[in-house]
């Protein structure tokens, strides 16, 4: 029987840990696109597309991702769609962080003051230029710390692609663990992998929040 | 597209559907009574003079923040019968959650605290009341109330991520939801309606917890 040594745990894990960050990237750069869409939608005067995002919005956050996973996997199935995990996994991650991201970005546009909506209509803009030169300035400044933060939960989310077949970072760790029964060790060190993937990420969120918000106050 | 919907056959199941959705009630209640009284007990340890009590709580928080709730889950069910600790699927499930909310919690907790104005604590001190009583009686509580929206999304978070622990087989609605699908192939059928139903218990959760924060909250102001 072949020998699998501490060094070639480690390495497996490292390799998988590849899939794990190009889905979250996936998951993030779709997420991004279809969220901002769908801030536009959310923040336009059209009412009855107010509620239909309001209702995208609900159905994800109040839903576990891991149905919706199950959802993508085998809806798309049904629909005569050959999906793959792959394909599945990096759908619905990039529907879950739309709906999110999009949530996220809604409150930073509100977090600028009516008043200077009201003061760029007296100027006689239009909307777009309203948009452009006015509110999404100040709204991107706001929106960074949090969607860097929101970029953790991704990366998290990813581990749960393992579930339906996707081979990434955690469905390697459980494979191992299968081959040498050494759980603690194995979880540990997949746990290790996400910290380090993650904590980055959440330090770099804190540290552009007070950065920012400091900048706020001087200015 | 010639599929044909069949979600009369899901009602075939309805014991385990329901065993399923009580076993995830059950959950959530333990996880956030659990959760809670761990998030109040890190909050404190956070704000301890004390740098190691500190220094634990905060990497408590952080490992547990940073890393997926289902590499803790696996970390807890595998990992410690590996160490000498046996469990029980229920009892991993439960622990995993109660560690994961209780992280969350304690930083949202902590937030809570932070803005307690000092001249209150200085009040109580003067009064005579010892560490532990101005902070149970007097920090505490007002922190709970400013920050309990947060407290109870992050509540609902861990309802839906309990979904999870149908994978090391605690009996739970999602894991009702792959023995239905298993038995009759209606994959579609049985996991929209299981996020149906995920979707009413958050709305639950939401209304029970508005109605519980009126009952907390609204009686001091009356005392007042």
């Amino acid at each position: 029987m072949m020998q699998i040594t501490d060094w070639d745990i480690l390495r497996n894990l490292l390799l998988a840990a590849r899939w794990t960050i190009l889905l979250s990237l996936i998951a993030f750069a779709g997420g991004a696109t279809a969220g901002l869409l769908l801030t536009f939608l959310r923040i336009s005067r059209r009412r009855s597309l107010i509620w239909m995002t309001r209702i995208y919005i609900e159905l994800f956050q109040g839903t576990p991702l891991l149905m919706q996973l199950f959802l993508a996997f085998f809806g798309l199935g049904l629909l005569g769609i050959d999906i793959s995990p792959w394909g599945a996994a990096a759908w619905a991650l990039t529907l879950f962080s739309s709906a999110f991201l999009s949530d996220i970005w809604r409150g930073c546009v509100e977090s600028v003051p009516k008043g200077q909506w009201e003061a760029a209509r007296c100027l006689g803009l239009g909307y777009v230029q309203i948009m452009r030169y006015v509110i999404l300035p100040q709204a991107l400044r706001v929106a960074i710390p949090p969607t860097v933060g929101f970029s953790v939960q991704i990366v998290k989310g990813t581990a749960l692609a393992s579930i339906i077949g996707f081979v990434e970072l955690t469905k390697a760790g459980t494979m191992l663990n299968n081959a040498t029964f050494q759980p603690f060790k194995v979880f540990a060190i997949v746990a290790v992998i996400y910290f380090l993937l993650c904590y980055p990420l959440s330090k770099a969120s804190q540290y552009l929040e007070r950065k920012l918000n400091v900048a706020r106050k001087h200015s | 597209m010639d599929y044909q919907f069949n979600f009369a056959d899901l009602l075939n199941y309805r014991d385990v559907w329901i065993s399923g959705i009580w076993m995830t009630v059950q959950l959530t209640i333990f996880a956030t009574v659990g959760g809670l009284l761990l998030g109040i007990l890190g909050a404190a340890a956070r704000n301890h003079p004390l740098r190691p009590i500190n220094m634990v709580a905060s990497m408590y928080v952080e490992v547990i923040r940073n890393t997926p709730f289902i590499v803790q889950l696996f970390f807890i069910f595998f990992g410690l019968p590996a160490a000498g600790i046996k469990l029980t699927e229920v009892q991993a499930g439960m622990i995993a959650m109660i560690i994961n909310l209780g992280a969350y919690l304690t930083e949202i907790i902590r937030a809570g605290i932070n803005v307690t104005p000092k001249g209150q604590i200085e009040a109580a001190r003067t009064l005579g009341l010892s560490s532990r009583q101005i902070f149970i009686r007097i920090v505490l509580p007002p922190a709970i109330e400013r920050v309990y929206s947060s407290i109870v999304s992050q509540c609902i978070i861990v309802m839906l991520g309990s979904a999870v622990v149908s994978q090391i087989s605690v009996p739970e609605l999602t894991y009702a939801a792959n023995f239905v699908q298993s038995r009759n192939f209606l994959s579609f059928e049985s996991y929209f309606v299981t996020a149906g139903i995920y979707l009413l218990l958050a709305f639950l959760m939401r209304v029970l917890f508005a109605l519980l924060g009126n009952y907390l909250f609204s009686r001091k102001e009356k005392a007042i």
